[in-house]
């Protein structure tokens, strides 16, 4: 054999990816009941992609938690159960029984919407199945609470972060002891930027939702934002007729609450390419985000938002 | 809008987005990251530096732009101007107080670099977080107020990101535009800094003048400073020099994380290689065992790969069956780590509470979990005269040398050779919190090789020539709960039984042994210890060890049981409320408590940790003494 080894530079990609593999198979090795929370949109995609490269060749050792809020797109539900198939992994659909009981949507109800189907759902489907682990997607780019959050992030009993205690966090050592109760969620892509995720969706060919794409849609305006019509739940003002335009998502979430830019970005680097020119932020297009003022991410999460 | 922030930034967005996607998405894949720090004293300008950084590599939105923009109204500190620091002060707190409180990651990227950054604190309040920030970092910006100068915290930052290895310094003099950008003041400065540096042995560092609030020398070179010749700080951060694959050219060393085993016929070691090279066919052996195999494959859900690499997340199969589990590390067969128990480290302590010396803490080091107890620090340093000063503990921010023993012979390479496998965390057994970062110097003896004595008498000899197991029964619960009573029953009916025991109870010890100890935590785990290490002496001797000690701390009741042969220890929980015990009290001692004239009595002022899984439960309130140690010998002799 050659006794010389070629010094092999890994690039920023393939560092990021050894970093995400690294952290979920330590929250394997750590944890009693770890799940993975999976939204369908782009980054949940990347990090289900991470998982089954983390531990092949078996099939990633937890199941997929779907926190579900029936307003999502018909597309997310399709690739949701497509892709849940094609990795072998268990597929958990959480409703809140209330928030569906109450009949709670985003047209009527505002930020209440988000609160009991995301933040309690989320937290009743933890609680009812004892997951003492969850990673979610979420990236420090996304936005400035998040910016300042640990890979490793804990959780009270009740589901509470709180920013100012946060555990140091040393190298790539992780702390993942805790107490009966608490739990931690875990944010495997912590260190990946929007365009690490494009990027790396075009290069591994992931499968994303076709709504990243541009095509043309029907369309209503609902303040300041354009939002696409999914289906006949939409309530219209007397006359109104959704218009088509070419459009495509940033992020994906409840279709109600999920702003569309006009676009002809039909492919990925297409899609880059406009990511990269534009100047405003990915978050821009969430409605949620808006209502509570400044540090209103952080003040979600302090409640038990994801 | 003021003048400085209007300003155009120098970093024009690459024309190869616009023109030729492709091209550009493949440059940008092959840029180089650098990891980087801003540290330095409170109010330095820190996250107002990074601020400006992002802004002028345009990775501000408009959006954010406009909400930085009204935030700066609210709560900013300059007037009507951009205060770029809400850029990065994430959190409500920090806003609120116009501080930094931990630290924000942030992204951005030049036509040459993509770059991650931390803004870590400046409050000494907060200095784990500037720890956190640093332990990833290739370079650290310590800034410096041009009108304060070298600072408390500039030092106490530069002393931790040395400690932690970082080579590339920048020194930063900001705020230069409040000094009129004076050369004589920058040049002291620097001067001081230097003096200061080199004591600590920083080898070199580049200085710079700059303003991160007006953007002077950040992306350009300033006009105002004529006299300075370096590069701006952006030239200096997108040409300063990686070696990224230093960690290629050193020997092979992959931590266990996880066994893979997704059926029986395949049995992977998956891990990220922490340093050096693999090929299938490498001969490899596993430490701790020592045991020696070859690698098969190297398998990934991309297909095998011909080698794997420091920096990659692979899994590695045998040609043998042999013993491997998370914790232990594969090395080439004749390039091994030492194994060691006794280690000298640096410690940086992170928690509020001190650390009691002594105590058994968990250590993570790798992918290794260990019980570890930390002797009294050898020293602390104090960071403005570098003095070593002699301490009897470390607390909060406190930064010392002292050692460390692990439970067990672990795996190991001093820091300075290898992070993955030299820095570790400790975490308290009873909170959770991680308290404290160290880095392995040396070990103090190499258990590699040397094992203990090896008797030709052996401990199983010894007790089989008495007709015995040797064990420790340990005794705790409230003082008045009955331990003695019923330990030296215990005793007894074990002694008409022909067995062999000795029984250690507060008083014989802390007449001899122990006098020179008192009742404070610190007293108490020592008196735990040394009785610890007195029952397993005795329990080497083939004897049956009774003891009876409150021994009120969970922590300290485990590390005798870690010190002892496994299964010897049997935890009996001697369970009386204190509402009984107190109304006992047979010494009278609770009514001294209550009247405060006994300090630190458990279960009055000092907490009592009940046992979560003893090996014998006794509820004092259904069973009489007799009762109870007919009990306890039922269940020790069958
Ligand atoms: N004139 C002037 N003011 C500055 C400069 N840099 C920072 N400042 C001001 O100094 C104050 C403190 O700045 P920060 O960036 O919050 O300081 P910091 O170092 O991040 O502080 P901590 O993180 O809390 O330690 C703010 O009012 C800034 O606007 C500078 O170059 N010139
Ligand atoms: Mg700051």
């Amino acid at each position: 054999m050659d006794a010389v080894t070629d010094t092999v530079t890994l690039t920023h990609l393939q560092r990021l990816e050894a970093e995400s593999i690294h952290i979920m198979r330590e929250v394997v090795a750590e944890t009693e009941k770890p799940v993975m929370l999976y939204s369908v949109g782009k980054d949940s995609a990347v990090m289900l992609h991470l998982a089954r490269k983390a531990f092949y060749p078996s099939p990633p050792p937890f199941p997929l938690l779907h926190v579900d809020t029936t307003w999502k797109f018909k597309a997310m539900y399709e690739l949701r159960d497509k892709m849940a198939q094609e990795s072998g992994m268990e597929l958990l659909v959480y409703q809140n029984p209330e928030a569906k009981a109450k009949g709670i949507n985003p047209f009527d109800h505002g930020p209440l919407h988000t609160d009991m189907w995301k933040t309690e759902g989320l937290k009743q489907a933890l609680d009812k199945y004892g997951f003492d682990a969850a990673f979610g997607g979420a990236r420090r780019d996304e936005e400035k609470s998040r910016a300042k959050e640990r890979i490793f992030s804990f959780r009270s009993t009740n589901h509470r972060w709180d920013p100012k205690s946060q555990r140091p966090e040393l190298w790539n050592i992780y702390n993942a002891r805790k107490a009966k109760g608490e739990s931690i969620r875990v944010f495997p892509i912590s260190n990946w930027t929007e365009l690490d995720i494009w990027q790396y969706i075009h290069l591994e060919n992931i499968p994303i939702v076709p709504l990243y794409f541009a095509a043309k849609r029907p369309t209503v305006q609902r303040d300041g934002l354009t939002i696409m019509v999914d289906d006949d739940r939409f309530p219209f003002a007397p006359g109104e007729v959704p218009e088509m335009k070419s459009i495509r998502f940033r992020t994906l979430g409840c279709y109600p609450l999920s702003g569309a830019v006009e676009s002809e970005a039909k492919t990925l680097p297409e899609v880059i390419q406009e990511m990269l020119l534009t100047t405003t932020s990915e978050r821009q297009g969430r409605v949620i985000d808006k209502d509570a003022g400044g540090a209103s991410m952080e003040k979600k999460k302090q409640e038990g938002y994801f | 809008m003021s003048e400085t922030t209007t300003k155009e930034s120098s970093y024009v967005t690459d024309e190869l987005i616009a023109s030729d996607i492709d091209a550009y998405l493949i440059k940008h894949q092959h840029k180089s990251l650098l990891r980087f720090i801003t540290c330095g004293s409170v109010d330095d300008g820190k996250s107002t530096l990074i601020g400006r950084l992002l802004y002028d590599s345009k990775m501000i939105f408009e959006d954010q732009l406009a909400a930085v923009e009204a935030d700066s109204k609210k709560f900013g500190t300059q007037g009507q101007n951009i205060d770029f620091a809400l850029l990065v002060d994430g959190l409500a707190a920090e806003r609120e107080q116009g501080i930094t409180i931990d630290v924000a990651y942030r992204f951005f990227a030049t036509e040459k670099r993509k770059f991650i950054v931390a803004d870590t604190p400046g409050h000494e309040q907060y200095t784990r977080n500037m720890v956190t920030g640093a332990s990833t970092a290739d370079l650290a910006v310590i800034l410096i107020d041009a009108r304060k100068g070298v600072l408390t915290q500039t030092r106490r930052h530069s002393y931790l990101a040395h400690l932690i290895g970082i080579r590339n310094l920048v020194v930063a003099v900001n705020k230069m535009d409040l000094i009129g950008y004076d050369h004589d003041r920058y040049d002291a400065i620097v001067a001081e800094y230097r003096q200061f540096a080199t004591s600590i042995g920083i080898k070199n560092f580049t200085p710079m003048p700059i303003s991160g609030f007006k953007g002077d020398n950040i992306t350009s070179k300033s006009e105002n400073t004529p006299w300075y010749t370096g590069p701006s700080l952006m030239q200096h951060l997108e040409s300063v020099e990686l070696d990224v694959t230093a960690d290629q050219a050193k020997k092979f060393r992959l931590p266990v994380q996880w066994v893979n085993r997704p059926n029986l016929d395949f049995r992977g070691f998956s891990g990220l290689v922490s340093s050096g090279v693999v090929k299938p066919g490498d001969a490899v052996r596993v430490l701790p065992s020592g045991k020696t195999s070859t690698v098969t494959r190297i398998v990934t859900y991309d297909g095998d790969l011909p080698q794997a690499v420091a920096g990659q997340s692979v899994t590695l199969t045998f040609a043998d069956e042999v013993d491997c589990s998370r914790g232990d590390v594969i090395t080439l067969a004749d390039e091994p780590v030492q194994v060691a128990d006794q280690f000298e480290v640096n410690l940086v302590w992170m928690s509020d509470e001190a650390l009691i010396p002594g105590r058994s803490y968990w250590i993570k080091i790798g992918t290794q979990l260990v019980s570890a107890s930390i002797h009294a620090p050898k020293y602390t340093v104090n960071v403005n005269t570098l003095e070593h000063v002699a301490a009897k503990t470390l607390e909060l921010n406190a930064i010392g040398v002292t050692n460390i023993v692990t439970d067990k012979p672990i795996p190991f390479e001093a820091y300075a050779d290898n992070r993955a496998l030299g820095g570790f965390i400790v975490i308290d057994k009873m909170t959770n919190a991680t308290v404290g970062a160290g880095m392995i110097n040396f070990s103090l003896r190499r258990s590699q090789n040397v094992h203990w004595q090896a008797l030709d008498v052996s401990r199983e000899s010894r007790a089989k020539l008495k007709n015995q197991q040797a064990g420790v029964l340990w005794f705790t619960g409230l003082s008045g709960a009955g331990k003695s009573t019923i330990a030296n029953l215990v005793e007894k009916k074990l002694l008409r039984m022909n067995r062999h025991t000795f029984l250690l109870d507060g008083d014989n010890v802390r007449h001899g042994l122990n006098k020179d100890l008192g009742f404070t935590d610190a007293d108490r785990i020592e008196n735990i210890r040394r009785v610890g290490e007195v029952a397993k002496l005795m329990t080497d001797a083939g004897l049956i060890v009774v003891t009876a000690f409150i021994s009120p701390f969970r922590s300290e009741r485990e590390l005798v049981r870690s010190m002892v042969a496994p299964g010897e220890f049997i935890e009996i929980f001697i369970d009386t409320s204190l509402e009984d015990a107190e109304k006992r009290d047979v010494k009278g001692l609770y009514k001294k408590a209550r009247a405060g004239e006994l300090k630190n009595f458990t279960g009055i002022d000092s907490p009592y940790e009940a046992p979560q899984q003893p090996e014998i439960h006794i509820d004092t309130s259904k069973l009489t003494a007799e009762e109870a140690a007919d009990l306890i010998i039922a269940k020790l002799i069958p």
